[in-house]
């Protein structure tokens, strides 16, 4: 992984089960780091009138990350999607993250933090969410997997890279410029 | 309040036995197993009964595959309520914790893979003496049953210097210690405060602050644990041969054998004694855990990023570390190799029990992540070099100023011969399991 070439864009058509060979992850199969990094795009149907409080909990993360901007730094994420849309008279919830660690092996961190910020209560909203997931760490693990659909296609203009490497670049960019500044 | 009469003494205390037996049993019929384990439980040490009556000189753990707990005829129903992982058992997950190449379990020995082993007796002893006296006990016990039998065993010896423990390759062991929260235990400094019961016994409270659901009847899953057994062979002839190539003296030898552990073989941290061995500090339970890596090493130019102890247990440089804890418990088998001779093809090394809650959550995490991940804290292509699953690929860098040193292509110094999941029931599961109502 160390040896890929950020210079060069490259694309990744994936299998439709997400994976070119089967490795066993504790809680499944392991999915590949692509030139978009790890990521997952969960969708599933929300039950009915929970919309404004879904919407509600976009402001309320917003809030936490001000108050304390690594809250969410175990989860080394890129981005994070969250959208609402309709399909028939129904609504759905997707949650698009692109991130740097394979999901299998930190997800049981990834629940304890979506428990911390409360983004758990975004899942509760979920038709088919666990009721006990609060002590029942592979159920709620579990209900991700069975609702994440892997890409087919991903693509990076900066392949590979992980967030860390990007933040480290721009501070080198950051502390040359500041050194040419002073050189005046 | 922790059912100390209830729970079974091996994840509470440690013995102080110079020898060990393990025997892997297989029962043709739920009487026989049940037969065997009536005859038994009284001899099973408590969480109370252990390190209070007078000095014991034998120890007795029994613990049970899910393979074991249908042949003593648990129904179906209740066995379905057992988490998926120790279900599958360790073979099946073999991919999981890394035991693949050399350490497939169609390499394993003693059957301990197979469908047929339900049962484990561990039987911890004073010295060896007592240990065949035990042996031998047992053997007549197990022999008046019929249905019941041995598939395999273990037999295990500390190795000398005796004053405390080591294992194989020269290595002090037994350093680390986890108190838990409602024993009289208090954590050693630098090991962080005492971690809530429900982390190794089902029935209580763990660190997510709630208490789990428990595999039913409850008479069967409460106060018991679960155990990943591993045998780990030990190659000490090529880790000496390693030694001697990377370093030209004694004491450079002895650095590279502290950088790959962590810890120098007198059991002093690097972190608190980098350039030196501290053969004092090593011994010294109230400060040889008394360190972090964030603030103290952030970097590893002390104790390297990816050596074997900053691995297993990254203090506070890993989420959720409460939630990740292991109980270790065995001991050394095999002869030891001495200092100058070549390798002699003999069979020896570690064969451990961990203990835990959660096999998936906290042993196989370990295994999974802090071993086998060659991207674990962005090292790129190392893995534990002990513990991990080496076959010449690997590298570990060990950083120095100016420039670091990279030692390319690790062998593999340990090739895991053995491994199953066993649960380990309080003592009204035992004799629920038996029969005795």
């Amino acid at each position: 992984m160390k040896d890929k070439d950020w210079t060069k864009p490259e694309a990744m058509a994936i299998p439709k089960e997400g994976y070119f060979t089967l490795e066993k992850g504790r809680y499944g199969p392991t999915y590949p780091r692509t030139p978009a990094c790890h990521g997952f795009t969960i969708i599933a149907k929300i039950k009915p009138g929970t919309e404004e409080e879904i919407r509600n909990h976009g402001k309320r993360l917003e809030e936490a990350v001000k108050g304390s901007p690594e809250v969410l730094a175990p989860l080394q994420l890129h981005y994070l999607r969250w959208v609402l849309f309709d399909i028939g008279s129904d609504k759905y919830f997707m949650y698009q993250g692109i991130f740097d660690t394979d999901f299998d092996k930190y997800t049981e961190d990834a629940v304890a933090l979506f428990t911390q910020t409360g983004i758990n209560t975004i899942f509760e909203k979920l038709e088919g969410f666990p009721e006990d997931w609060k002590t029942n760490a592979p159920a709620f693990i579990k209900f991700v997997r069975e609702h994440q659909w892997p890409s087919f296609l991903e693509y990076g203009e900066y392949p590979y890279v992980t967030a860390g490497e990007i933040k480290k670049a721009l501070r080198l960019k950051k502390a040359f410029s500041e050194m040419l500044d002073q050189m005046q | 309040m922790l059912e100390l009469n209830d729970i079974q003494h091996f994840l509470l205390a440690r013995t102080p036995a110079l020898a060990a037996r393990y025997e892997f049993l297989t029962f043709r019929e739920p009487s026989a197993g049940r037969e065997w384990l009536a005859g038994i439980i009284d001899k099973v040490g408590t969480g109370a009964s252990v390190g209070t009556a007078s000095p014991d000189s034998r120890w007795v753990t029994v613990a049970f595959t899910w393979n074991g707990l249908r042949a003593l005829g648990v129904d179906e129903s209740s066995l379905a309520t057992f988490p998926e992982e120790f279900r599958q058992g360790m073979a099946a997950r073999a991919e999981i914790i890394g035991a693949t190449g050399e350490n497939h379990p169609d390499r394993w020995v003693g059957e301990v893979a197979s469908s047929a082993l339900h049962a484990i007796a561990i039987l911890f002893a004073s010295d060896a003496a007592e240990r065949e006296r035990c042996t031998l006990q047992h053997a007549n016990y197990l022999s008046g049953i019929s249905g019941a039998g041995l598939l395999s065993s273990l037999d295990l010896e500390a190795i000398p210097p005796y004053g405390c423990a080591h294992e194989h390759f020269g290595y002090r062991d037994r350093l680390s210690h986890i108190a838990i929260e409602g024993t009289a235990d208090q954590p050693q400094p630098g090991s962080g405060p005492a971690i809530k019961a429900g982390e190794f016994f089902l029935g209580y409270v763990d660190e997510s602050g709630l208490q789990p659901a428990l595999p039913q009847p409850e008479t069967l899953s409460h106060n018991g644990s679960y155990l990943a057994y591993l045998r780990l062979q030990e190659h000490v002839g090529v880790f000496r041969d390693f030694l001697r190539q990377q370093g030209s003296t004694r004491d450079e030898q002895e650095l590279i054998a502290a950088k790959l552990m962590g810890r120098w073989r007198s059991g002093a941290p690097l972190v608190l004694a980098a350039v030196k061995d501290d053969p004092a500090l090593g011994a010294d339970m109230q400060h040889t855990n008394n360190f972090d890596y964030g603030r103290m090493d952030p970097l590893g130019y002390a104790c390297p990023v990816g050596s074997h102890i900053r691995r297993m247990n990254p203090r506070d440089t890993a989420e959720n570390m409460q939630r990740r804890r292991l109980i270790r418990r065995g001991g050394t088998y095999g002869p030891p190799l001495p200092e100058d001779a070549p390798e002699d093809g003999v069979e020896r090394g570690i064969a451990a029990f961990i203990g835990c809650a959660s096999l998936v959550r906290q042993f196989e995490f370990a295994m999974n992540v802090w071993v086998n991940d060659p991207n674990f804290k962005d090292l790129g292509n190392e893995r534990d070099p002990f513990v991990g699953t080496q076959d010449g690929t690997f590298d570990l860098t060990i950083p120095r100023r100016p420039i670091r040193k990279k030692l390319v292509g690790l062998p593999a110094f340990t090739t895991i011969k053995g491994g199953a999941y066993f649960f380990l029931p309080g003592i009204r599961a035992l004799r629920f399991l038996a029969g005795i109502r």
